[in-house]
């Protein structure tokens, strides 16, 4: 070490036991000052500026203890190779192999020791994971929409044919789903284009009367609530993946990850003048799933 | 009165009579520890995980994890009157009306990012000098195993409150699991308990964030630590250091007061960011509602990945017959299934994969420096562009916002992004390092020297001046030599148990 490097180190020793003493001085006025702040109430911004004074205090005290005030070597230790030496591996093996000379079927019984544990673990591992939860079925093909189902608001008000001006859009539901949790499943996008009696799709001639189209709000893409709408363009957006969909040509998409158009509910208006559904929506909702094709 | 080193003795000296601990404690007090800065990145991760499990137990104590909706008439006033679930009502509760219940929220939420941010770090750094090769594999499964578990719990510990936004996040969740072919739909129904929503999802997310995930990232980070104390730190290259030595500080007290002061300086600065950087504040976002969405919402950003792939996918699925009685595999099965599990499949194998290409199947304990490795160190940061650029995906739409520009531009651009940039700076970098090769001195310390003016005028050399890397002598601990030299017959760790080792093997 030269001579330079030692008076250097000597001058830095009294200095590094004061500032750790003031670290660790500021440290108890840090925790001083929590304790007051939490006694009085508390607040959130002087809280985090205490408890960090309080930590950062003990946290560079320490440090500068452990880097300023204590043998830094560099030392040096041997490594030996992680391996054994190989009387030491044969002696593992020899106790490892202890017994097994003695059985005349022990591959045999091995098996069948595997057989029936493995057996165990599988028949019981079925009833557990069936309680977690019921078979899919076929529900995940049906909503609450019926034939006639009344479109009604998340507070339940019957939709009518008056309700929206065209450009216009709104949440509904199968009156009597309104609530949690079937809303999540049965929910519906209705909007009212320009066009009278409109035709999005062959085959769908009398599924939107007075321009009001309605479309399940489950995107096909991932399943978030397709909640935007773009009233110029006439677009449909999910905002989870920008997916969009085209009201006009039956909710297709038309940009963004989302593979299927938004199903499509055929409406009718009553002779009071509310809005109903023809049927149920004649495909499976929401995201794909493997029991379902095209 | 007695010194502090009796009393010390003293203390000691009861354990010892009786759990006989004198030689392992010996041992363990005098491990050498090498050190570069580098090797604090683990170290992070491991002290926001303490401090995750000590703001996570104050939070316990007020969070009700209940589907169950009431109607909330607390002191929140924008939120009077509305129905929402007793977990988001609590977490409310906790935000306004538990004294440091928001301070603890927030560093909570805090400490879970930048333990995962830490893990990430430290994976590259392990990575790039190639401190997973034999004999570290195990520890390179546990450390990638450690980070699955760390996103998959930060994502349900996110997803708790149940507000608008992270209740999007677990219908995504939802969709994901019904799109892996053949089980999904039973998976996703016995997870949830029934079709999306269900009332099940936060109770069982809520075992699963506060017992079942930290127990047993808690138990890995054991063996993590168990393997790494036994193996030895890696080190890097250097005068003196070998394959065959560890060069560094001693445990005691040096390394033990440096990690147990940053462990209190990582806990100082999660305290500050969790007090004066406000983080997912959920009221602005309201209750979950099925049928409601905000727009402009992004993810924690360890999601971030996987948000953007979602994004960039192009529209397509696999589609097997009709409507009824055929069969799909849906289109986000493809970013959110897939590329996952092609990602943490390529990264558990990554040590192995490495190995049969180099043949190399000796013993490693010194790092290497990235600019030894051009093939490695190209792949690998080509590898991570192609996740920073799906990260950047998942804000489309703000960057479409940001930019002035079109969803659909953002979109392409990144798309072909996606696919150009890895290879274009994976192959700049191979470029780069190849160049440094041919450098001379590079990586090599420059040592500083001192030139003094004499009397007469003349120049000259004074020696090297203080902190000149030349003059560092490395020795062996001072305790260890003076013992071997006096032959008390201790065994310093490295010879004793070999050489008993051999000895027995001779009597075999």
């Amino acid at each position: 070490m030269s001579r330079l490097r030692v008076a250097a180190a000597r001058e830095r020793r009294p200095l590094a036991e004061r500032v750790a003493a003031a670290c660790l001085a500021a440290s108890m006025v840090g925790t001083v000052g929590l304790g007051a702040t939490y006694w009085l109430g508390g607040q959130p911004q002087l809280e985090g500026g205490f408890l960090f004074l309080a930590l950062a205090g003990i946290g560079v005290g320490i440090v500068t203890w452990g880097k300023y005030l204590v043998p830094q070597g560099p030392y040096v230790q041997d490594r030996p190779p992680m391996a054994s030496p190989d009387p030491e591996v044969e002696a593992m093996n020899d106790s490892l192999g202890r017994g097994l000379g003695q059985m005349t079927r022990r591959r045999f019984l091995l098996r069948l020791l595997g057989g029936s544990v493995g057996v165990f673990a599988v028949v019981n591992l079925f009833p557990f994971l069936r309680s977690l939860g019921p078979l899919p079925g076929k529900s995940l093909f049906v909503t609450n929409w019926k034939k006639g189902s009344r479109l009604v608001t998340a507070s339940g008000r019957v939709v009518t044919a008056s309700d929206l001006e065209v450009g216009g859009i709104l949440t509904v539901f199968p009156e009597g789903f309104e609530g949690a949790p079937t809303n999540a499943i049965d929910q519906v996008v209705l909007v009212r284009a320009a066009s009278y009696d409109l035709v999005t799709k062959p085959g769908r001639e009398t599924w939107g009367p007075q321009g009001y189209l309605a479309f399940s709000k489950v995107c096909t893409h991932a399943g978030c609530p397709v909640g935007l709408y773009q009233e110029l363009t006439q677009q449909l957006l999910c905002p989870c993946h920008q997916s969009l969909f085209d009201v006009l040509t039956g909710a297709t998409p038309v940009f963004g990850p989302a593979p299927r158009p938004l199903p499509q509910l055929p409406l009718y208006v009553d002779p009071q003048g509310g809005l109903r559904s023809q049927s149920g929506f004649d495909e499976p909702i929401g995201p794909g799933f493997w029991e379902r094709g095209a | 009165m007695s010194t502090l080193e009796e009393r010390a003795a003293q203390a000691a000296g009861f354990a010892d009579e009786r759990l006989g601990v004198a030689r392992f404690t010996r041992k363990s007090l005098n491990k050498i520890f090498p050190d570069h800065w580098s090797f604090m990145l683990g170290e992070i991760a491991l002290y926001s995980f303490v401090v995750l499990i000590f703001t996570g137990v104050f939070l316990t104590l007020f969070f009700v994890p209940s589907s169950q909706q009431v109607i909330y008439h607390g002191s929140y006033a924008p939120l009077r009157g509305q129905r929402m679930s007793e977990a988001y009502a609590s977490t409310l509760n906790i935000s306004f009306n538990v004294r440091a219940g928001l301070v603890m929220r927030q560093i909570h939420h805090w400490a879970a990012d930048v333990f995962i941010a830490a893990i990430v770090v430290h994976l590259l750094r392990i990575f790039f000098t190639g401190a997973f090769r034999k004999p570290r594999e195990l520890n390179w499964v546990i450390g990638t195993t450690l980070l699955i578990l760390a996103i998959v719990n930060g994502f349900i510990g996110y997803s708790l409150p149940d507000d608008l936004i992270s209740g999007t996040g677990i219908r995504i969740a939802f969709s994901i699991l019904l799109s892996i072919p053949v089980i999904g739909s039973y998976l996703a129904f016995f997870i949830f308990g029934s079709n999306f929503p269900g009332t099940s999802i936060i109770p069982r997310f809520y075992i699963l964030h506060v017992l079942i995930l930290p127990a047993l990232i808690a138990a890995l980070i054991g063996a993590h630590l168990a393997i790494m104390w036994h193996q030895k730190h890696t080190q890097y290259p250097g005068p003196g250091r070998t394959e065959r030595n560890v060069v560094g500080i001693a445990f005691w007290p040096a390394y033990a007061l440096q990690a147990g002061g940053f462990f209190f300086i990582t806990a100082a600065v999660l305290a500050a960011l969790g007090g004066l950087v406000q983080i997912n504040p959920i009221w602005l976002y309201g209750p979950y509602v099925p049928y409601k969405v905000s727009y402009a919402v992004q993810p924690d950003w360890y999601m971030g990945w996987l948000d953007g792939a979602l994004r960039l996918m192009p529209s397509w699925e696999a589609v097997f017959g009709p409507t009824i009685g055929g069969h799909m595999i849906p289109n986000v099965f493809f970013p959110a299934v897939l590329l996952p599990g092609v990602t943490f499949g390529l990264l558990f194998a990554w040590p192995w994969i490495e190995s049969a290409v180099t043949r190399d199947r000796s013993e490693h304990n010194l790092c290497d420096r990235p600019r030894e490795r051009p093939i490695r160190t190209s792949v690998g940061v080509g590898v991570l562009m192609f996740y920073i650029v799906l990260f950047l995906a998942s804000a489309t739409d703000v960057l479409a916002n940001t930019f002035e520009t079109s969803l659909n531009l953002v979109l392409w651009t990144l798309r072909v992004l996606l696919f150009v940039l890895p290879v274009l700076s994976g192959f700049v970098t191979y470029l780069l390092v190849r160049e440094i090769e041919h450098l001379p001195a590079v990586g090599v310390p420059k040592t500083a020297v001192e030139i003094r003016r004499t009397v007469d005028g003349k120049f000259e050399l004074a020696g090297l001046a203080p902190g000149g890397a030349a003059e560092e002598e490395i020795t062996e601990l001072p305790e260890e030599a003076a013992r071997a030299k006096s032959g008390l017959g201790l065994p310093t760790e490295a010879e004793g148990g070999a050489v008993q080792l051999r000895q027995e093997g001779g009597l075999l």
